[in-house]
């Protein structure tokens, strides 16, 4: 298992493209949103924490297709099926290696968009943790997404129609720990609900993730 | 520990294209699937590994005893030989690469892109995987392809080396292998008449 | 005897061929009497004058709309569990329908909300959670028609189902936190509450939810029957591919 991870976090650096591009695509949003919504501070402050959790989301979306893509098409996938490691044991791993690529850069690059965005000074530790919990969410429902997609010649826009519907519960309540936050108000219930999201399908979406690959290798 | 299969009738696309194969693969035995083009060796081989469900009929095998050599070979380009093999190692759970290197004579390649490889190197790595899964019963989907005559008598000579060693092998080919030997199956006589409709036992073929 | 008999797919075709005749007069009977009587024959509301009328065409539909997804989601399961070809293309068959039934209530309460709340649309929860609805069945539909093995399309949409519901239960919920809302609460079966259903209303309103309901079986059985006929025109298809 521990190998399967070492190996995609490997592909992903050398292959390039895992890192960057969702990060730069975040960056495009931070900048794109104040470009075509006006400069005023007061507007920003109020739309940021719904604009990165948007951007945060797409950004996570853009590699998606990429978790079992790739390893369908030259076979690997086949031959980790019948591997002796489980393939609900593969499939959270992959989700958690494209946490780790795509996920956690963008936890990480959050605050300084948040400068650009105007967010005010309480809602960044929010912002932070509240990816954080989100994003692992993000992928694990994500990879279920792919993995119903996983045969499918141009499964891309398919890809998205079906992930960003499952993608609402995360979305409003993450935004909702950062908005809350920022307004100095009680965030725990939306902060629960999101970890309580995040790791049911944690645990729960892995079984119908491999059970659709399994569907789609036969 | 036998391999055996019984009554068994696999389907492709819906439409079940062999029906009734039985055979028995004891430790020790190859044998060569033989078949023209489209009768079904691939979808019989998936079958056998697990991938796909069969119609009708039982697979018996001692359980995580199959490795299944396929078309693609699974390999990562962007990862060395070395990389590529000790991954598959680490799945299987087995230690040591570096009988399968030499064995599949890649030792000099050892570092080298998968993607720099040519298609016979590949093949070969691809060959030198099922030596790291460490399984006995090896189903193998046209394992020759783009292997040159040096590698091919090479790749017998691993096979030969297999059976002594209490393994045994199912082989889809069309070129001989030099193994006398393997027993030949015909899949000819198995061709599904009639066009049984792949209904998964329930009483619903639309027809 | 059993009820699974009627998973046979000549069996179903049979017995849909005997229903309909009855069931799809039977469905226009109430929908038009319910329809007629309500449009022209109860009094105006005080408040909301004569547009409380689309009430007779928005309540139905919303009922169905999510009510189309629960039998999808129980068709689904069958199928999973059992394995019933008819099972699953009745699922199949069902989501047109419960698309259009979504879209209907979408179109009707923007034009009811218009006089009413003054604006075409408002990011209300009930609003909000059937606009998410018709998002699930998008995806739903857009998956049946993107897998060409008919049974791997069955298998993944019954799976993006029953996952579906899971997160669409969860966006409802969401969705009822992140915004509380103008829409009123249905008052159909509130009987005694201080702002109840005017009884003028009651029975043209109960005539269009039977008529709606029946319709939709009616719809369903012929989606089905449909599908059936496309699954055995293929595998004649692919027989004669084969023996040829």
């Amino acid at each position: 298992m521990i190998a399967l991870l070492i190996r995609d976090l490997r592909l992903a650096l050398r292959a390039g493209g895992g890192f960057g591009l969702g990060l730069a695509f975040f960056l495009l949003v931070a900048v794109l949103v104040p470009l075509g919504v006006g400069p005023e501070g007061t507007t920003l402050a109020k739309i940021a924490p719904g604009v990165l959790w948007v951007g945060a989301l797409l950004a996570c979306l853009l590699s998606l297709d990429r978790i079992f893509a790739l390893d369908f098409e030259d076979g690997t996938l086949d031959l980790l099926a019948t591997a002796p490691i489980p393939l609900e044991g593969v499939v959270a791993i992959k989700a958690f290696a494209h946490w780790l690529v795509t996920g956690l850069p963008l936890v990480l690059a959050a605050p300084v968009l948040g400068v650009l965005l105007h967010l005010p000074q309480a809602g960044y530790g929010w912002l932070v943790l509240s990816l954080l919990l989100g994003t692992p969410g993000l992928s694990a429902i994500g990879a279920f997404g792919a993995a119903l997609t996983v045969g499918l010649k141009r499964g891309g826009l398919l890809l998205s129609l079906l992930v960003l519907p499952l993608y609402v519960p995360t979305l409003i309540f993450g935004a909702e720990v950062v908005k809350r936050g920022a307004a100095g108000m009680a965030v725990e219930v939306p902060l629960l609900l999101l970890a309580g999201i995040t790791l049911g399908a944690q645990a729960a979406l892995p079984f119908a993730s491999a059970l659709a690959l399994r569907i789609n290798l036969r | 520990m036998e391999f055996v299969i019984e009554d068994l009738a696999v389907a492709r696309g819906g439409v079940c294209v062999l029906e009734g194969v039985r055979l028995a693969l004891s430790p020790g035995q190859a044998v060569i699937l033989r078949g023209a083009n489209g009768i079904g060796k691939t979808t019989l081989l998936r079958t056998l590994a697990g991938l796909q469900p069969a119609l009708r009929g039982t697979i018996t095998a001692p359980p995580e005893s199959i490795a299944y050599g396929a078309h693609a070979d699974g390999l990562k380009s962007v990862l060395t030989v070395e990389e590529n093999l000790a991954f598959w190692a680490a799945i299987h759970g087995t230690s040591g690469i570096e009988p399968a290197l030499v064995r599949m004579n890649l030792a000099d390649l050892r570092d080298r892109r998968a993607a720099n490889l040519s298609a016979g190197q590949k093949r070969r790595l691809g060959l030198a995987r099922l030596l790291v899964s460490g399984r006995p019963y090896w189903l193998l989907d046209e394992p020759t392809v783009s292997l040159d005559t040096a590698s091919v008598a090479l790749f017998a000579d691993v096979l030969r080396d297999h059976l002594a060693a209490g393994g045994a092998a199912l082989i889809a080919t069309h070129i001989d292998l030099g193994l006398p030997e393997a027993r030949v199956l015909d899949l000819s006589p198995f061709k599904a008449r009639g066009g049984v409709i792949a209904s998964r036992g329930f009483d619903e073929a639309f027809l | 005897m059993s009820i699974w008999e009627y998973a046979n797919p000549k069996k179903f075709i049979e017995t849909a061929g005997r229903i309909l005749p009855v069931l799809l007069p039977l469905a226009m009977g109430f929908l038009l009497i319910g329809l007629v009587w309500g449009f022209f024959f109860t009094p105006e509301d005080y408040k909301q004058g004569a547009t409380v009328k689309i009430m007779f065409l928005h309540v139905p539909a919303a009922m169905m709309a999510i009510n189309a997804w629960g039998m999808m989601l129980v068709a689904s399961l069958i199928w999973i569990i059992r394995r019933h070809h008819v099972s699953a293309l009745a699922a199949r068959a069902a989501a047109p329908v419960g698309l259009t039934f979504t879209l209907i209530a979408l179109v009707t309460g923007a034009l009811w909300g218009q006089p009413m709340w003054g604006t075409w649309w408002e990011w209300d929860p009930r609003l909000t959670s059937f606009l998410i609805l018709l998002l699930f069945y998008l995806g739903y539909i857009a998956l049946w028609q993107a897998v060409e093995n008919p049974d791997t399309a069955a298998d993944l949409t019954g799976l993006l189902c029953v996952v579906g519901s899971v997160f669409a239960l969860l966006s409802r919920y969401a969705v009822k936190f992140w915004n509380q809302g103008l829409h009123q609460d249905s008052t159909i079966l509130k009987v005694g509450e201080k702002d109840p259903l005017d009884p003028a209303y009651y029975w043209p309103l109960i005539f269009c939810l039977i008529g709606i309901v029946l319709l939709f079986l009616a719809l369903v059985l012929i989606g089905t029957v449909t599908e059936i006929r496309l699954r055995r025109l293929a595998v004649i298809e692919a027989r004669e591919r084969q023996e040829a």
